[in-house]
This record gives structure tokens, C-alpha cells and sequence, in this order.
């Protein structure tokens, strides 16, 4: 198969499969067939495809394991439930029209910062910009000293460790380990409205093929070669007149961008945003998505994403107890076994098929 | 007399007490192949990490350019910058990234822009293509072009890697070890190219294999070092018959054994 058969057949994966997310899907749901929980559900899996994405826009490609890319997936998740507190208007337990918990610790007003999270297109911006200043401050910082490998994976994971601590906390004012929950509207729409619910999952399905896009568009650029060639030999990148600090810099920011749309979407689809999903295990999670369905390659987070959360939500209800064991040994298997991911499969079978085929019937080995 | 394109002027760096180059002095002109040998731990590759910037000298002047007015101080710059004045480096172990395709190495190295904007928008014009297409014939692997750079045999790696100094157009190329794991044959092609850089290009070559530095130091000087330090300078058969260089580093004649 020639290269360019090769990426007929990937485009026309690409199509199929999004076309499936983006057009199918959603009429099966108008249909009756898809009730509105499992679209949700889907939606939320397709939200852990943009943070699975974002983990290997960084490992996969730059050679940089981040463990605590949940951080910026819940920032962003958090930012867009404060605008969707602000909708729920005096509808909360205590009718007051002020979010409950504020009303429960005391408050009579809202506090400053939660004005202008009123405003729709304010949270938005909000998405992007809070994980955007807090990835540049941390990758400026750690790029620069030039922590690299094992330190940066275990400085990455400690920030989202004291976020985390600091998210439980009540005195921030953001829900404390309650979080943000029972959202009532998003743009004036119920959000329990079969027609919002769709919405909200077409939105995420285009977000992600557009995601997926960019970041094709971006591996094939000039870019995404001093991005692969930092992970194999940045010496000789730092040596050729590159500033690779500069281009980790960039693309962590990225990444980070691409976990908080994520995030963003998740809020309110799940309906629940709380500092638990920033704990250090979900972003180590992320990465055993990313292993699985196959690092270095952009359908493979796809397809880890989905594919595992699929496998979790029949195991956690067919055997609660199991699920860890499950995951942990489907992650040491896809490691010993398929270094490459599930999308490494086809290729392995093709290989195996030559071989096969190429072997003629074995002579007899002469006896001695 | 030209002043130098290189002055490395009483310059000393040590690790943790081990002293890896001491007061060294040395000036390279432009144009010249200069040939650097000398025993394990003599401070030869620590003698580059200072030029490239990769290590800084504890005391010591490390200038680059012909323009006393204009030169730079390199201690004062990091390892990019330095290669962007025109300083190219060949590491001794083959360092090419082996999951790119040959051409993609080498169009990593081209000279051009090298900000992160920049790459994201880049495109590769007919000169481009032209200046790569003529780098492979010269590095003989224009037939491997599509190869992963990783599938390379050793030496074709070693040339890959010169072939990606060669595409950063650089005033000065340090090359340590070029002909490590080289066949004879392929030894001899690697010397005839340095040879050939040498006036358009300057060069300092590292190089342990005597038959190669007697090939490539045909028309230059050969520096010897030792113990961090110059210990002589001079023509091929000089320093070859210095006793000095004979007894620290082809030493082992003196005792009659060869």
C-alpha cells in the first residue's frame, strides 16, 4: 500500500468515525433510541478524549509525561461552572440568589470575583485564560531550570496535588469538596432538556474533531518535528540553534488549553464539577488512556479514552471490586505486550499476515 | 597577522574539584582545519562543551569573531545562541533523531529561522529543496532519504549527522570523533569532506585514530592537549616526534613496545 492509499484510508476513518459522533449519534438520541443518559455519557467520554489528547500532545510527542494534566481539565471545568451557578439564579435549596454553599457559609452577598462570571462570554475567556497563565507560570518555570524526565513528571503532579488541597478548601469560595452542582440553565436553555442535552454533546463531538484537526495540522508542521525530535534527542535540537525550552513552553499551553475545553464541557454534562477530579489519580488515569489506545499517534487517546471508560462503565457496575485490578493489568499487558496501543493492532496484523504468507511450507529439518 | 575567529584565552572549568581544563589558550583562523588529539581525559570534549556553551569556564575568555569590535563573548550566551552565530557541533556518539526521516533531519538543521512562530508556518522553497538534495549527495544518502534516521547503519549515522551540521551553514564546525565505528573505506570519504570544508568553513576536529588525523592534518596544525592544558602545537610530524607528546600520549614507544 502506497503512502498516499495509506492516508486515503486514515481520512476516510477519520470521516466515518466522525461522522458517527457528530450526525448518528445525535439522531439516534432524537429518535429515542440513545436515551439522554447515555448520551451524556458519551459526551463526558468524548470530554476525557480532549484530556487523553492533551496527555499525549505532551508524552507522545514532546517526550514530556505530565501527571497532572486533570488540573487544567477541572480549571477550566470550574470556570464554566461559576458562570453556571450564576444561572441557576434564587432556584437553590435556600431560594436565595446567591449560590447555596455561600449561603450556607454566611454570605449575604456574592463575593467580587463572582460577578462577572454572570457573563457567559467573561467564563468563557475565564476557560482559557486561568489554565493558560497558570501552565505558562509553571512551564516558564520548570522549562527553564530545565527540569526534565521523572522531576517534571513528579513536580506536575504535585501541582495538581496542592490544587487539589487548596480546591477542598471552603474559604477559597468555590464549593469546597462539594464543588459546583445542580445546574439549572446554560445560554437561557434547561439543562434538562432532551434538546440542551444533545446540544451540549454535538458541541463536544465538533470540539473534539476540531481539536483533532489542529493537532494533525500541528504534527505535520515544522513544529511537530522539533516537538518529536526534543523527545528523541533534545541536546541535538538545544545544539541546532533551537530554544527547546520555548517550544515545550508553547505546546504545554496548549495542551493545557485543550484539557480545559475539555473540562469545560464536561461541567455540564455531568452536572457535577469538584475538586476530586483533580486529585493525582485522575490524571494518572488520563495517562493509562493514553498508553492503552496508543501514545504518539492522535486517534490513539481517542480511542484509550473511550475505549477504557467504556470497559470501567460495565466492569464498575458487572464487578465494582475488580475495576482497579482490571485497569492495572490491562495497563501492564498493553506495556509488556502492545508498547504500541490498540491502534497499533492492525499494523501488528498486517505484519503477522506477510510473515505468514511469506513463509513457504518449511523444509523438514534433516535428521542429524 | 588576521586576528582569530576563536580565542580561548587562559580558560579553566573543573567538576567537583576534578580539574577537566586548565588555563587553556587557543585561537583558531578562520578557514582552518585544526586537529585536536590527545589522551582519554585530556579535556577534549569539555573543551567543546565551553565553546558550545553546554558548560561555563570557571575563569577565562572565550571569544568568536574576526571583529575585535564586534565579537561575542560566548560565555555570556546559552547553547542556542551560540549556535546561531554560526558555531556547529557534532556530537561523538552519532546524535540524529531517529524517528524522523533522513530528509526530515536534515531539514531540521537547514539554516533559517528557528523561533517557535516560525516553524509553525514554515515552508520549504526550491532553494531549500535544492540545498538539501545536494547535501544528501554529498553525505551519500541521497538513495536513503525516506529512511527513519534510526535504521541507519553507524556510520551512515555519523554522516547523516555531518550532513545536518553542513545544512546549519555554520562558520565553525567542532566535530568530535567523526570516524568512530567507520570502515576504512568510509574513514578515508570522511576526511576527504572535512578536508574539503576546511577555507569555506572552519573546523575543529577531535579525533583519536592516527592514520585519519595524519590524513585530515595534511595541511593544518595539530593541537595537543593534555591534562586540560595545550601541551604542544604544531604540524603533524612535530608534535608526532615531540618527546613531550611522545611520552604522554604515544608514549607506549618509549618503552620499546612498538
Amino acid at each position: 500500500m502506497s503512502a498516499a492509499t495509506v492516508r486515503r484510508v486514515e481520512w476516510i476513518a477519520v470521516a466515518v468515525i466522525a461522522f458517527a459522533l457528530i450526525v448518528l449519534v445525535p439522531l439516534l438520541h432524537a429518535n429515542g433510541v440513545i436515551g439522554n443518559f447515555w448520551i451524556s455519557v458519551f459526551g463526558k467520554w468524548l470530554c476525557y478524549a480532549l484530556l487523553a489528547i492533551s496527555v499525549d500532545l505532551l508524552w507522545g510527542y514532546t517526550g514530556l509525561l505530565s501527571l497532572g494534566q486533570a488540573l487544567f481539565f477541572t480549571l477550566g471545568g470550574y470556570m464554566h461552572g461559576m458562570y453556571l451557578m450564576r444561572m441557576i439564579g434564587d432556584l437553590g435549596q435556600y431560594k436565595k440568589p446567591i449560590p447555596d454553599f455561600l449561603v450556607f457559609l454566611g454570605w449575604e452577598r456574592l463575593p467580587a470575583f463572582w460577578e462577572p462570571f454572570s457573563s457567559f462570554p467573561f467564563a468563557l475567556t475565564m476557560v482559557f485564560l486561568v489554565p493558560g497563565i497558570i501552565s505558562y507560570l509553571f512551564g516558564f518555570l520548570a522549562f527553564r531550570s530545565r527540569i526534565k524526565g521523572v522531576y517534571f513528571s513528579i513536580l506536575t503532579q504535585a501541582l495538581t496535588y496542592a490544587a487539589s488541597i487548596m480546591f477542598f478548601r471552603n474559604n477559597l469560595l468555590l464549593g469546597g469538596n462539594n464543588g459546583f452542582t445542580d445546574f439549572k440553565f446554560i445560554l437561557g436553555y434547561k439543562l434538562n432538556e432532551p434538546g440542551t442535552i444533545r446540544g451540549l454533546y454535538i458541541a463536544t463531538a465538533v470540539t473534539l474533531l476540531l481539536v483533532f484537526l489542529f493537532c494533525r495540522w500541528l504534527s505535520k508542521t515544522k513544529f511537530g518535528l522539533v516537538q518529536q525530535a526534543i523527545r528523541d534527542g533534545e541536546n541535538r535540537v538545544l545544539f541546532s540553534g533551537y530554544a527547546t525550552a520555548h517550544f515545550k513552553l508553547f505546546i504545554f499551553v496548549v495542551a493545557a488549553l485543550i484539557a480545559a475545553v475539555g473540562g469545560a464541557l464536561y461541567t455540564p454534562q455531568v452536572g457535577i464539577i469538584n475538586p476530586g477530579e483533580m486529585q493525582a489519580d485522575k490524571s494518572l488515569e488520563a495517562v493509562v488512556w493514553v498508553a492503552v489506545g496508543g501514545r504518539g499517534t492522535l486517534l490513539g487517546p481517542i480511542v484509550g479514552a473511550i475505549g477504557i471508560n467504556g470497559l470501567k462503565s460495565w466492569a464498575t457496575t458487572a464487578y465494582p471490586d475488580l475495576w482497579l485490578i482490571i485497569l492495572g493489568g490491562l495497563f501492564i499487558l498493553v506495556v509488556l505486550f502492545l508498547p504500541g496501543g490498540i491502534v497499533s493492532i492492525p499494523a501488528r496484523l498486517k505484519t503477522l499476515a506477510q510473515k505468514l504468507r511469506a513463509k513457504p511450507e518449511a523444509p523438514a529439518p534433516a535428521k542429524p | 597577522m588576521p586576528h582569530p575567529l576563536l580565542s580561548v584565552e587562559d580558560v579553566s572549568k573543573s567538576y567537583d574539584g576534578f580539574k577537566a581544563i586548565t588555563n587553556l589558550t587557543f585561537y583558531l583562523f578562520e578557514g582552518e582545519l585544526r586537529t585536536v588529539i590527545g589522551p582519554n581525559g585530556a579535556g577534549k570534549s569539555t573543551f567543546f562543551d565551553l565553546i558550545t556553551g553546554r558548560a561555563k569556564p570557571d575563569k577565562g575568555k572565550l571569544d568568536f569573531g574576526t571583529d575585535p569590535s564586534k565579537s561575542h563573548d560566548l560565555t555570556e550566551l546559552n547553547e542556542y545562541e551560540i549556535n546561531r552565530l554560526g558555531i556547529g557541533r557534532k556530537f561523538q556518539t552519532p546524535s540524529v533523531y531517529t524517528e524522523h526521516s533522513v530528509w526530515d533531519n536534515l531539514v531540521l538543521s537547514l539554516k533559517g529561522p528557528r523561533g517557535v512562530f516560525a516553524s509553525l508556518f514554515h515552508r520549504l522553497n526550491s532553494t531549500d529543496r535544492d540545498r538539501l538534495d545536494e547535501i544528501l549527495k554529498t553525505v551519500r544518502l541521497d538513495a536513503k532519504r525516506d529512511w527513519k534516521a534510526g535504521l541507519l547503519a553507524h556510520g551512515e549515522k555519523q554522516w547523516l549527522e555531518i550532513g545536518m551540521l553542513l545544512a546549519q551553514e555554520p562558520k565553525v564546525l567542532l566535530v568530535d570523533e567523526p570516524a568512530a565505528g567507520m570502515t576504512d573505506d568510509e574513514t578515508d570519504r570522511t576526511g576527504e569532506l572535512l578536508l574539503s570544508l576546511a577555507g569555506k568553513h572552519s573546523l575543529i576536529v577531535i579525533e583519536h585514530d592516527m592514520a585519519f588525523v595524519k590524513q585530515i592534518a595534511r595541511n593544518g596544525q595539530v593541537t595537543v592537549l593534555h591534562q586540560g592544558t595545550v601541551l604542544c602545537e604544531g604540524k603533524f610530524d612535530e608534535v608526532q616526534s615531540d618527546p613531550k607528546v611522545r611520552e604522554v600520549y604515544l608514549g607506549r614507544g618509549k618503552h620499546g613496545t612498538r
